[in-house]
């Protein structure tokens, strides 16, 4: 048994033991988890995909004389802010995107550009247009701005995802005889092809399943900067079916995050256009795991061979919420370049970026060396497997229209 | 013997003549139809691989180039932008020719110009717009 207080002095005094999720396998394989765990502090995981529910909000400074962004519009870019905040707080939304861009109506829409964008703008330090239209009181007299803003004018910029880091996700498939165009990319007719998003064996809510060490106050690798889990992710959904070893079979916990976004960097903040369906922002995320006991070990040596994910029709089985039990298949398969589906061999492609989420695996590993990245004590647990948190359909309720 | 592929945009007015058959039997030339898009009263696309003696090989072309056919070598039409790829591999079951490629060790992409056949399949499917047409 160790605890995170004895491996922080180890970091700080240049001892510690980290290897990254890869790299533990063999170790726990040659070894055994108990020498493994004596031998080894810390498990560094990542995983880098697109994440919709991402956004940042910041502060643009008052302006002289005072404007009341707050209640009023704004745009970053020509893209819409939330301004129902404070008059200098705006806040945007990765998916967000300019009034006048065409969405759908010209289909597949193209979706350029849109709030995942000028947030990977802004941190790679371009300059962005900042527009804002008020009503004008008495104390916030000004009505419109227009102007140029950067990162480093603003007083406060955070990244702030209400939902990050799915724990497994769906293999998407497209069943019916047209091509359609989804958040997992282009999906061919009658399945031309199985597309699949998990870092699976470094994927950080992968390595620990049940949330033994990961919590609200972990410290992570977020965006290239530092930022924590600040709660459950949206649509955390603990309860789901899992493996003998406790990894959830189907897509299960997410993780809310939030991080000082001047700290980042736009090699692990991309905006990204999904033809047909819209813009989204890829998130880099590492999250150190301590070995503080055996139990914590075993699960950081899963391997992608032990890791399944649902397969799911696209066309109509996701769309209507129609059950339709296509089958499991593990990552290691979904990893070969082909899957077989209905008798069928399909070739697989992936959203999440398997070779971004080792290097966020290995430079996480490589600060914590370099003792710039300590490990925090949770402040408290995700809710896990024995909680009655899951995730609910809307329970509509409409509104009879008068006639 | 030598090969070359070359992207043919023609105009309306050339569509209905038997251009490739004139390759083959004046310039004994072997073609190979890789991508096409000729309808009556447009303006034709074909994309082809000839394999045949240098000269003939250079002859065959000016001979298209004096029917007014607009002639470029294919390994230009499509660039990959290695900083934008995120090596995400969404781009690889797409591709029908192997150009778009993944390493299943490092499952790291590649791209080999002479592989990719321009069909654009990938263009849209790209979230990082990593890939362009080039003209």
């Amino acid at each position: 048994m160790k605890t995170i207080r004895e491996i922080n002095e180890k970091i700080r005094t240049g001892k510690a033991v980290v290897v990254t999720a890869e790299e533990i396998i063999d170790i726990v394989a040659k070894k055994g988890l108990k020498k493994a765990t004596q031998e080894v502090d810390v498990v560094t995981t990542g995983t880098f995909g697109p994440m919709c529910s991402s956004g940042a909000y910041f502060n643009v400074g008052h302006t002289k004389p005072r404007i009341k962004i707050g209640g009023g519009t704004c745009t970053l870019n020509d893209v819409p802010c939330y301004t129902g905040l404070a008059a200098a707080d705006i806040l945007l939304g990765a998916t967000a995107m300019p009034n006048n861009d065409p969405r759908n109506s010209v289909y597949p829409g193209e979706f350029h550009y849109g709030g995942a964008h000028v947030i990977e703008e802004l941190v790679g330090g371009k300059s962005v247009r900042l527009q804002a239209e008020a009503y004008g009181t008495d104390c916030y007299p000004r009505k419109s701005l227009d102007t140029l803003i950067e990162l480093k004018d603003m007083n406060e910029a955070v990244l702030f995802n209400p939902r990050n880091c799915y724990q497994n996700y769906n293999v998407a498939i497209n069943l019916s005889d047209k091509i359609i165009y989804t958040y997992m990319g282009t999906l061919r007719p009658r399945i031309g092809n199985a597309n699949y998003c998990s870092a699976g064996q470094l994927s950080p809510l992968m390595n620990d399943p049940l949330y033994k060490t990961i919590g609200i106050g972990t410290r992570i690798f977020l965006g290239g900067g530092e930022g924590y889990v600040t709660w459950q992710g949206t649509q955390h959904n603990p309860g789901v079916a899992r493996t003998e070893s406790g990894v959830p079979r189907v897509p299960a916990g997410t993780l809310a995050v939030t991080g000082d976004l001047k700290s980042m960097s736009s090699q692990w903040l991309k905006g990204a256009s999904f033809t047909g369906y819209g813009v989204t922002l890829t998130v880099g995320i590492g999250i150190p795991i301590p070995l503080l006991n055996e139990d914590i070990t075993a699960h950081t040596a899963i391997r992608d061979d032990q890791i399944v994910a649902p397969i799911v029709d696209y066309s109509e089985s996701y769309p209507q919420i129609i059950p339709n039990n296509l089958g499991e298949v593990s990552y290691a398969e979904l990893k070969t370049g082909s899957i077989t589906v209905q008798g069928k061999k399909v070739p697989t492609g992936g959203m999440s970026s398997y070779k971004r989420a080792r290097e966020i695996a290995v430079e996480l590993k490589a600060r914590i060396q370099a003792k710039k990245f300590l490990l925090s004590e949770p402040v408290a647990p995700l809710p896990s497997a024995d909680s009655d948190v899951k995730c609910k359909l809307l329970n509509e309720r409409p509104i009879k229209k008068k006639k | 013997m030598t090969t070359k592929r070359i992207v043919l945009t023609f105009p309306p007015t050339l569509v209905g003549q038997p251009i490739t058959t004139h390759l083959v039997k004046d310039y004994d030339l072997m073609l190979n139809i890789l991508r096409a898009n000729v309808k009556p009263n447009e303006e034709g696309r074909l994309v082809l691989e000839l394999t045949g003696k240098k000269k003939a090989l250079e002859d065959g072309i000016d001979y298209l180039k004096g029917l007014g056919i607009n002639v470029k070598s294919l390994a230009h039409d499509i660039k990959w932008n290695a900083d934008k790829c995120t090596h995400c591999t969404a781009c690889i079951p797409a591709c029908p020719s192997g150009a778009m490629a993944v390493d299943r060790e490092t499952m790291e992409v590649s791209f080999t110009r002479d592989r990719c056949i321009a069909c654009e399949l990938c263009i849209s499917i790209c979230p990082f717009n990593a890939l362009e047409i080039q003209f």
